[in-house]
């Protein structure tokens, strides 16, 4: 594709950080399990553990 | 070494081993389609006061085996393809691990016919949620542990095959924009198959007699943390193929790439939180926790699925506006290929999902407003408006090009394929209409008799209710036939189509050719004027019922007894 | 288009078209608002649903419904057999779920507020009062504790829209709120 615009500062410019993490599937990979691991699951089976004994 | 042909009419290189497992998961999907639609036409026809065909305990064994044929084994054969032809194909790129994802598609189609088994023995009609202490035979567990590990495996070639590609340079710059929603699907995709394994393996072990006891609340949340994200895999992949659709169609380019992007790294981010939408009246999980988690952090995933309900549209009008049908706000509109079964059903579904299966959700997903619908029959009404005429719609739309294009065959019923979305798309939308309307009314999803004619107590609904689940019935077959004519078709297509011409006059032919225009509609930055104000209208359109319905239903709310 | 790779080496710098940006904006506002009615709905609205629960052995919460039904039975519903049970006004209310009944049939006094105890004793539930349409996922093993002031009188159902074996569609309760 001879027509590829590699941009004013050719491809010497710098590619912008959140353009380098949207880039890169398997960054985006751990954070996707993570973040609803810790906030979802995690979170949710500690609520679960919490709930106290009836007297 | 991988071999490659090259796609007559799209110009793509395509590995041959990728051909051959997208045309097989995607045959294999649609074979599923048709048994749990059968199943689901039972069921409707059941729910019909008028009719109730099935005896209680055949109901109960076909609710289960719908829910598991249509959602977990049609949608996900379907997804497997996609991921497929969005990595390998759109990449012209090589398959990386074929015989692993050989192995995957057998332990899928081995997992699910045992799980069906299972269910149509009888001795499993647990439904598709198997909450415990219910148990179902050990196998049921067993079939859909093998079909999710069959499903992760796909997901791994899907990734090595983007990491390759990368290395090998098939392409320059990022990967195109489908092939990343694809990605964010595979990436939930992957949670979702985790989430299951957490629970269902030691669930499979306790239906062994191996552990004594599974923690009902706990159970809840870890399968929603699968059976919800699951739902978020579809979204993902049918807002990859609208945006595939766009551009095949139109030739449409993304208004702004890194708008898109962003709106699906908000759901790689936020889309899996929502699974707490199923534990909002359960006992004992904290308010923090629920509306947290329920608002997806704050809206940002429905923020997400906002912006691609604008940019779908708003890159087929610029593209249309370009192409010169720029007259007033809508001709882009009125002008479309209507006719054409991948548009309408592409266009129903971006439509039909919004008003029906979002706006509902979004409202269920409240934390105070689950109350007054919580496992009545507007819940399956609401994702009869997501999963049934947003994703298997698309689905469905994009398989009219798919199909022709793979097998290089032309459709055998292009007239019955022109009706074909409306009938499903109309015909099922109104289904899940009249099952919100029952639902309102307090009528309870998963059961057979709303009569309660062998009760002791028995409890009179209005007949308003009634009314609605026998119009439900009517919808339903409505679209059943719908989905019989789309399944005919692919089938025929596939046995009995005609050899494609080479270098029909297919739309797909501009495509190649896109990347150099470079026109004042559809370039970047021309910020400071209006390029799609029809888009804009009916966006602002659908935010004002979105904002009505939303009051309407806490006014509702306040109305009922008082709970602290 | 989306089927290709960006046409720029750098996309993430291009300006974002002006209906992009206005419907971005308006739509977080929508957002906020909607994450927002929540916690005000905790602070203003009647209808939220207390998490209060502890973890209690069916056999216990059994128990214990049992003998607070034998208190304060007034008489039988009709010829089914069920206990009617009339607790004083404001008081601790029970009811249990199992294969395939809600028991005991309750009166309450219209506008009073109950604390009102939840369990099943065997399998899930799902709590619905008709045709009011309020609905709670019961679950064995945990009771649950939330306080109700029935607004409207007269003869309420309570049946089951958690699928919970055959008899599922014969499970149905009854609440009867009288003025006082
Ligand atoms: C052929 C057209 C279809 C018809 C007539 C149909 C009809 C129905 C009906 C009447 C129910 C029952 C609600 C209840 O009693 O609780 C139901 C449940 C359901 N349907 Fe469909 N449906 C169709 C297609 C689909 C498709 C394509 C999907 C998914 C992609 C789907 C997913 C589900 C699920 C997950 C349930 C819930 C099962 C459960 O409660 O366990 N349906 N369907
Ligand atoms: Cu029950
Ligand atoms: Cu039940």
């Amino acid at each position: 594709m001879s027509d590829f615009d590699t941009g004013p500062g050719g491809t010497d410019e710098k590619i912008p950080f959140m353009q380098q993490l949207l880039d890169s599937p398997l960054l985006l990979l751990v954070i996707g399990i993570v973040s609803p691991m810790v906030l979802y699951i995690v979170w949710g089976v500690m609520e679960t553990i919490a709930i106290p004994l009836a007297q | 070494m991988a071999e490659f042909r090259t796609c007559p009419d799209t110009g793509f290189k395509i590995d041959l081993n990728a051909d051959k497992l997208i045309k097989w998961n995607a045959v294999t999907a649609v074979v599923f389609l048709l048994i749990g639609g059968l199943f689901g036409l039972l069921v409707a026809l059941t729910r019909w006061p008028a009719v109730h065909l099935l005896d209680a305990d055949l109901f109960y064994l076909a609710l289960t085996a719908h829910g598991l044929d249509v959602l977990l084994v049609w949608c996900i054969f379907f997804e497997i393809a996609l991921l497929y032809f969005t990595s390998a194909i759109l990449l012209n790129a090589r398959m990386v691990f074929p015989k692993i994802a050989w192995i995957g598609y057998w332990m899928m189609l081995i997992g699910a016919l045992i799980t069906n088994v299972a269910v149509l023995r009888g001795d499993s009609s647990v439904m598709f949620t198997s909450y415990p202490p219910m148990m179902a035979a050990q196998d049921f567990y067993l079939g859909i542990i093998l079909f999710a590990v069959g499903a992760l495996l796909g997901c791994l070639v899907f990734f090595a095959t983007l990491h390759v590609a990368r290395k090998e340079k098939t392409y320059e710059g990022s990967i195109p924009l489908v092939t990343f929603g694809a990605m964010t699907a595979a990436i939930i995709a992957v949670f979702t198959i985790l989430s299951g394994a957490i629970i269902l393996v030691p669930t499979w072990f306790w239906s062994l007699g191996l552990l004594s006891h599974i923690d009902t609340i706990m159970y809840r949340v870890i399968w929603w943390g699968m059976g919800h994200s699951s739902q978020q895999v579809n979204v993902a992949a049918q807002i990859a193929c609208w945006y595939a659709i766009a551009a095949i169609l139109f030739g449409a380019k993304p208004l702004s790439e890194k708008v898109s992007r962003t709106a699906f790294l908000l759901y790689i981010l936020f889309l899996q939180l929502a699974s707490a939408h199923h534990l909002l009246v359960d006992p004992g999980l904290s308010s923090e926790y629920k509306i947290f988690n329920t608002s997806y952090a704050l809206y940002l995933a429905v923020l997400g699925s906002m912006i691609h309900g604008l940019t779908v549209p708003g890159a087929i009008e610029a593209a249309q506006r370009k192409k010169g049908l720029n007259k007033g706000l809508f001709e882009w509109l009125t002008k479309a290929p209507w006719g054409n079964p991948v548009f309408a059903g592409m266009a129903l579904s971006v439509v039909l999902f919004g008003f029906l299966g979002g706006i509902s959700g979004v409202m269920m997903g409240t934390e105070q407003l689950n109350l007054i619908t919580h496992n009545t029959i507007y819940v399956p009404g609401h994702f009869h408006g997501t999963v049934v005429v947003g994703t298997t719609l698309t689905f469905m739309a994009i398989s009219y090009w798919i199909v022709p294009t793979l097998w290089q065959k032309e459709l055998v019923f292009p007239g019955l394929a022109k009706w074909q979305p409306y009938l499903f798309g109309i015909g099922m939308g109104l289904a899940a209409t009249f099952m919100m309307g029952a639902g309102t009314l307090g009528v309870p999803r998963r059961h057979w008799d709303m009569t309660f004619a062998d009760s002791a107590m028995g409890f009179d609904f209005p007949a308003a209710a009634n009314l609605m689940m026998g119009l439900n019935g009517v919808a339903a077959v409505m679209g059943s036939i719908g989905a019989a004519i789309f399944i005919l078709n692919m089938v025929g297509t596939i046995l009995w189509g005609k050899a494609k011409v080479p270098a029909a006059a297919a739309p797909a032919e501009e495509a190649p050719a896109e990347p150099n225009v470079t026109g004042a509609a559809t370039s970047y930055g021309s910020a400071g004027t209006m390029e799609v104000p029809g888009t804009f209208v009916l966006a602002m359109i659908f935010l004002v019922s979105f904002v009505l319905y939303y009051f309407v239903n806490w006014k509702y709310l306040s109305s009922v007894w008082g709970l602290s | 288009m989306g089927i290709f790779p960006p046409p720029q080496r750098v996309w993430w710098n291009q300006p974002i078209e002006k209906s992009e940006v206005m419907w971005i904006t308006i739509a977080f506002i929508w957002a906020l608002v909607m994450f927002f009615m929540m916690p005000y709905w905790h602070l203003v609205g009647e209808q939220n649903l207390s998490n209060e629960a502890y973890k209690i052995k069916p056999e216990v919460y059994a128990e214990k419904v049992e003998t607070w039904a034998a208190k304060y039975t007034v008489r039988e519903e009709g010829d089914t057999g069920i206990p009617v049970v009339r607790p004083p006004a404001g008081s601790d209310v029970y009811m249990l779920g199992r294969l395939w009944e809600w028991w005991p049939v309750l009166e309450l006094e219209k506008g009073q507020s109950y604390r009102f105890h939840l369990s099943s004793l065997d399998w899930m539930h799902g709590w619905s009062l008709l045709p009011e349409n309020i609905n709670i996922q019961v679950h064995p093993n945990y009771e649950m504790i939330f306080t109700v002031k029935p607004t409207s009188s007269g003869e309420f159902g309570v049946i089951c829209n958690e699928f919970c074996g055959i008899g599922h569609h014969t499970m149905v309760g009854k609440i009867h709120v009288v003025d006082k």
